[in-house]
């Protein structure tokens, strides 16, 4: 389970997490919020590309600080530009460097590329370079190149913002599917219906923690709020 | 990725990329060694012939002499006329023959067998820090970016032009510039997400 | 504490952020050098922006990525991707009288890089002191390796080689202008942190 524990951190001297403790341990969780709000960096933090200036991040016995590697084998991630997160020239090149460093051997390896990437319907683009895919078809593949090393769970950064409707629902049948515990980022709050728990985080911290039926109207009177403050002033 | 490759089936493209890159090492310090006029228009010949011999099509051997007629016309001109013919006749030899032959090791070699062939000369690096993975990842990483690289490009004239900018052209390649900065933060941040390329030691 | 000590930032080896830079600069290069061509007539060699990448690598990203980001760019074209000006590529380019221009961007980026690196260190870009450097290591260095190169290629036509290039040198003095321009807006833009991970030293 994914814990974080008075986790605060700050660029140049400005606060983006405020003492966040949680316990992640819910099978779909959902993380909404502002721009601004702390929701990327709080991201980063639950696989160690961030490692905050107090607090701790662990998952299990492992914490980022000390165990970076461990965690992010465990902990997949997915981010919204997929083009960045691409790396190889083909698609089954691509799928097949993240397996590299677990050391599988040639033929496990081949059948694990293989076998995702009929999964997610892309094993007739496997020699096409991943730049040719269509957006949703990137995002697929940032998916299936993350899955295929088989995380335990999986922090999505707002993976729906770059795609139309279409792909955006594509995603979220894929996401619904996964075996995997899935902490999902995101603007997008349709994604978030039939999810067990939704945080909302803003300035920082988390302010409410709930059912998405109760967590979604929360953040949507809270915007509004802050806009008619903003109107008034 | 196929580049300039020819896909063929014949004796070079089943030779590996090493002895090729050797044997053309070989001929071309024999040629300047041996530094003789007729040695060179037999180099030349044996050039020409090698092409259709090795299922190449010829045009590729004329493609390549064509990028080299000024040069050898320069040569033909300033050697006669300062020179002596015999010195004209080797050096236009031998520079077309060594052209020829390097360009049929090129045509006859996958670019990720040759690229394969350099990480493997480049492996006694590492004694200086060179890691094979991260020069075969970077390799590749290059291949990737170039049509993203054009793409933001593209993107950015049509960016200037619509704004109507210009006159300070240099204007058209700083959004380009920062835009690959960015791109090249996102793809550092998903190596590392992603398990391919760690930072082993901790910070400091 | 008996004696005070200070420490100071030492940066070492590359990120997995650094390797990318590399990559998209290489492919920057790769895609200056495709993208604008214009012919010169009697030369197989058109002027490309691809010299502008060669002094802007090194420029923004300092000697050690900048360099390497050069060599990956040579390596890729010599590999056999059609990626040097007028779209040739493979192992032929060394073996053709130019070649000493293709070996030259190597010195060349090294030079301009260690030169920015300490004017940078010593404050922040500047572009007349930009502009002398790209002009010493993106003009000077490259014609007093590739120029001497082509005539030994040629035979003993060191006038009539350095002559013809001199057809390139407005363009690579306007590249050197521009590649100066460029640098001193991206350093305003966007901080490009130096290569390596920082390493705290303590020293008595």
């Amino acid at each position: 389970m994914l814990r974080l524990e008075g986790v605060s951190h700050s660029y140049d001297g400005r606060a983006v997490l405020r003492d966040v403790t949680l316990d992640l341990a819910e099978h779909r969780i959902g993380v909404i919020g502002a721009n601004g709000s702390g929701k990327s960096t709080l991201a980063r933090t639950l696989n160690g590309l961030v490692v905050p200036d107090a607090g701790t991040v662990s998952l299990g016995e492992w914490n980022t600080r000390r165990h970076a590697r461990r965690v992010r084998r465990r902990v997949g991630f997915v981010f919204s530009d997929a083009s960045h997160q691409i790396i190889m020239p083909t698609v089954a090149e691509d799928v097949e460097i993240g397996l590299r460093s677990l050391r599988l051997g040639a033929e496990e390896t081949a059948r694990r590329v293989d076998r995702i990437l009929e999964r997610f319907g892309l094993d007739s683009h496997r020699d096409h370079p991943g730049h040719l895919l269509s957006g949703g078809q990137k995002q697929l593949l940032a998916l299936a190149s993350v899955l295929v090393t088989e995380p335990e769970v999986l922090v999505c950064d707002e993976p729906t913002t770059l795609l139309d409707l279409r792909n955006t629902r594509m995603v979220h049948r894929t996401l619904e599917r996964l075996d995997q515990q899935v902490v999902l980022f995101t603007h997008d709050l349709d994604l978030l219906t039939g999810f067990d728990r939704v945080l909302v985080i803003d300035d920082g911290r988390v302010v409410f923690d709930g059912a998405p039926g109760e967590a979604v109207p929360f953040y949507v009177d809270r915007m509004e709020r802050a806009d008619r403050e903003e109107a008034d002033r | 990725m196929t580049g300039l490759y020819v896909p063929g089936s014949g004796p070079l493209h089943r030779t590996p990329a090493g002895p090729k890159l050797l044997a053309l090492l070989v001929v071309g310090a024999a040629l300047v060694v041996a530094a003789h006029h007729w040695l060179a228009v037999g180099a030349l010949g044996a050039a020409l012939v090698l092409y259709p011999v090795v299922g190449l099509p010829p045009r590729h051997a004329f493609g390549v002499l064509r990028a080299l007629w000024p040069f050898l016309l320069a040569i033909g001109v300033f050697q006669t006329l300062f020179g002596d013919w015999q010195t004209a006749l080797r050096l236009c030899a031998q520079l077309a023959a060594l052209v020829l032959l390097a360009n049929a090791v090129t045509l006859t070699t996958r670019v990720g067998e040759m690229l394969g062939l350099f990480e493997r000369l480049a492996r006694p690096l590492r004694r200086v820090g060179a890691n094979p993975d991260r020069v075969a990842l970077v390799l590749a990483l290059t291949v990737r970016s170039i049509p993203m690289v054009l793409v933001a490009w593209r993107t950015a004239r049509e960016g200037y032009v619509a704004r109507g900018l210009s006159g300070r052209p240099y204007l058209l390649v700083v959004p380009v510039i920062v835009q690959l900065l960015r791109m090249a933060d996102a793809t550092g941040e998903a190596l590392v997400a992603r398990g391919i390329d760690e930072e082993t030691r901790r910070q400091g | 504490m008996p004696t005070p000590t200070t420490t100071h930032v030492r940066y070492k080896g590359l990120t997995a952020r650094d390797l990318s830079l590399i990559a998209v600069f290489a492919a920057l290069i790769a895609a200056l050098s495709v993208s604008v061509a214009i012919p010169i007539p009697f030369s197989p060699v058109p002027i490309t922006l691809q010299t502008l990448g060669i002094m802007l690598a090194p420029t923004l990203l300092g000697w050690k990525r900048g360099t390497l980001a050069v060599a990956t760019f040579l390596a890729l074209g010599l590999a056999g991707l059609p990626l040097f000006a007028g779209g040739r590529g493979g192992l032929a380019v060394l073996a053709g009288p130019s070649a000493g221009f293709i070996v030259s961007w190597i010195f060349a980026a090294l030079v301009i890089g260690v030169l920015t690196d300490l004017m940078i260190r010593g404050g922040k870009y500047s572009f007349w002191k930009g502009l002398g450097i790209n002009l010493v290591g993106g003009i000077l260095v490259i014609y007093a390796i590739g120029v001497p190169w082509m005539a030994v290629a040629l035979g003993d036509g060191v006038l009539a080689a350095g002559l013809s290039m001199l057809v390139y040198l407005p363009g690579d003095a306007v590249k050197a202008v521009v590649t100066a321009l460029i640098a001193a807006t991206v350093f305003r833009a966007y901080p490009i942190p130096p290569a390596g991970r920082p390493v705290l030293e303590e020293a008595a």
